[in-house]
């Protein structure tokens, strides 16, 4: 498995991590069996502007890496803004992932949605657009085994 | 201080000194057809005898007994489908094997069944030892192969072979094993031991990639898997690879005089195993004991393998992990769960194979290293967050 340069840096230093203490939306997505959950903290101000935003990741390096880059391209930008992040957005900013790989950017763009439905649900706006928080994802089977 | 570790040796080794310059003569002057009847091929005819004699000398069997494949996996392929179709003759359509084996047998496996035959896939105790009694009631008369490993190359656990050669034989079945971890590791006298068919792999044992054997005992039929032009007795066509098998005879040979630094390997094993299950949440998956002298493999909980890897890799450290998220499959360790190790357990395992090659100082900088890349991982993980809250409520 080759890494881009960006993923290796995403993952060696990855920006924002941690957690925000009263944030106003707060999303996980994947889960243990898999192998990544992706857990996202968002803070927004009153003109509906992501101010902060902090991961914790649990999985790989392209997991992790993802996470990074996701937070970093939200991060200043309006909620609806972040609502258009997609994974392809994702990938490219990073320089590429492995095709096996992708379903992690997956994951980092469903962990974005996510918060931002917990925040809508917090002050009653209604969800208008599609999200999947149990987003149980689809590996891509596509590999040959190794050893 | 930083250096370079290699600690997969379950995976691949490096081609020794010795093996290399016993291979160039095959290369530079000896490259003639074994199978040729002029003075090229009969003195590679002699060399490659040279070489089987010596091996079958490594393995308490005779020369005529040992069949040069490409490596593990050819030789599971076969030992299984030719066995499997010779014995259907008998009306023997039954094959008995354990859930934790290597890819190529249970792939195989899975490939006959869908060919008609019926396959049983034992299952292991928590240590990935085969449950004999399990074992005994599914051998029966209509089991035409019973193949189980030797030992296990994720989790390092060596099974009690010669009590399942007994079973496998109580029914007339035939006995294949896969010791491609073992040989090298565990002295392996097939005049004692006596297993139908033995697989191994010359590049666990510094010989190159591409050459292993099958041991195929006398009065043993089984089909075969490659036709052509006669070679090994008619059983494996293909022109000889003459500069790997003897790369293979120098392999074993050095290997069993290597056995010698064994306990220095396994005395560095357990102190990898005491340091790292020291670390909080983590595990030793195997035996305790009864495991490969060179073999680790430690579950840690609330993180992923690759992380792991990367980050051991960064250090300067080769090592492996069960992890789904670095095989191309994307699932995690069969052999892990059949264990008992949750899905999520699984996907935090470590292995690492140390050799004789491996030194006291390596062994420090792998505990030195390991313990803050776990802190670090745990630290970025929302379920080892949850694990610090609930905590820091009870306190």
């Amino acid at each position: 498995m080759k890494y881009s340069e960006k993923v290796m840096d995403h993952f060696t230093n990855p920006r924002n991590v941690g957690e925000i203490e009263n944030a106003d939306g707060v999303g996980v997505v994947g889960n243990a069996k898999c192998g990544d959950i992706m857990k996202m903290y968002l803070k927004i101000d009153d003109n509906g502007v992501i101010v902060d935003c902090k991961f914790k990741t649990f999985g790989c390096g392209a997991a992790i890496a993802t996470s990074s880059m996701a937070t970093e391209l939200v991060k200043g930008h309006t909620v609806e803004e972040a609502l258009k992040l997609t994974n392809s957005a994702v990938v490219e900013a990073l320089d590429g992932l492995p095709a096996i790989k992708v379903h992690c950017s997956v994951l980092a763009e469903e962990a974005i949605k996510s918060a931002v439905a917990d925040y809508y649900k917090k002050i009653g706006k209604p969800i208008d657009f599609d999200y999947d928080p149990d987003h149980d994802h689809d590996h891509d089977h596509g590999g040959e085994d190794e050893e | 201080m930083s250096r370079f570790v290699y600690a997969d040796n379950a995976a691949t080794t490096p081609v020794s000194r010795e093996v290399i310059d016993a291979m160039m003569p095959c290369f530079e002057s000896e490259w003639g057809n074994p199978s040729s009847p002029h003075s090229m091929g009969i003195s590679a005819k002699d060399m490659l005898d040279d070489a089987r004699e010596r091996i079958a000398s490594v393995l308490g069997c005779s020369a005529g007994e040992i069949f040069f494949t490409s490596g593990g996996t050819e030789s599971d392929n076969w030992a299984i489908k030719g066995a499997a179709m010779r014995m259907k003759k008998k009306g023997r359509t039954h094959i008995v094997t354990s859930k934790i084996e290597h890819h190529a047998v249970l792939h195989t496996c899975e490939a006959l069944e869908k060919e008609g035959f019926e396959v049983s896939y034992c299952g292991v105790d928590e240590y990935g030892v085969v449950d004999l009694e399990e074992l005994r009631s599914l051998v029966t008369e209509k089991t035409g192969v019973v193949a189980i490993m030797f030992a296990n190359n994720e989790i390092g656990t060596i099974q009690p072979i010669e009590e399942i050669v007994s079973i496998a034989h109580e029914k007339g079945a035939l006995m294949f094993t896969d010791a491609v971890q073992a040989v090298g590791n565990i002295d392996i006298n097939l005049s004692e031991l006596k297993v139908d068919m033995l697989a191994l792999s010359g590049h666990k044992l510094h010989a190159p990639k591409g050459i292993g054997l099958l041991f195929i005992r006398k009065g043993v039929v089984i089909g075969n898997l490659i036709e052509g032009g006669g070679q090994e007795k008619r059983k494996r066509g293909g022109t000889e690879n003459l500069p790997y098998i003897v790369g293979l005879a120098r392999a074993l040979e050095l290997a069993k005089e290597n056995m010698v630094h064994l306990p220095r390997v396994a005395k560095m094993r357990d102190r990898l195993i005491s340091e790292l299950t020291k670390i909080p949440y983590s595990s030793l998956n195997g035996h305790p004991t009864k495991r490969l002298p060179g073999l680790v493999n430690i579950g840690f909980e609330f993180i992923e393998g690759e992380s792991m890897l990367l980050w051991l890799d960064m250090k300067g450290i080769c090592a492996s992990t069960g992890s789904a998220c670095s095989s191309a499959s994307l699932d995690a360790s069969h052999v892990l769960l059949a264990i008992g190790v949750p899905h999520e357990k699984a996907h935090g395992s470590l292995r690492l194979s140390i050799s004789s090659d491996t030194t006291d100082e390596d062994i420090d900088y792998i505990i030195e290293n390991v313990g803050p890349i776990v802190e670090k991982l745990r630290n970025m993980s929302p379920l080892w967050e949850d694990i610090v809250k609930k905590q820091t409520a009870k306190k």
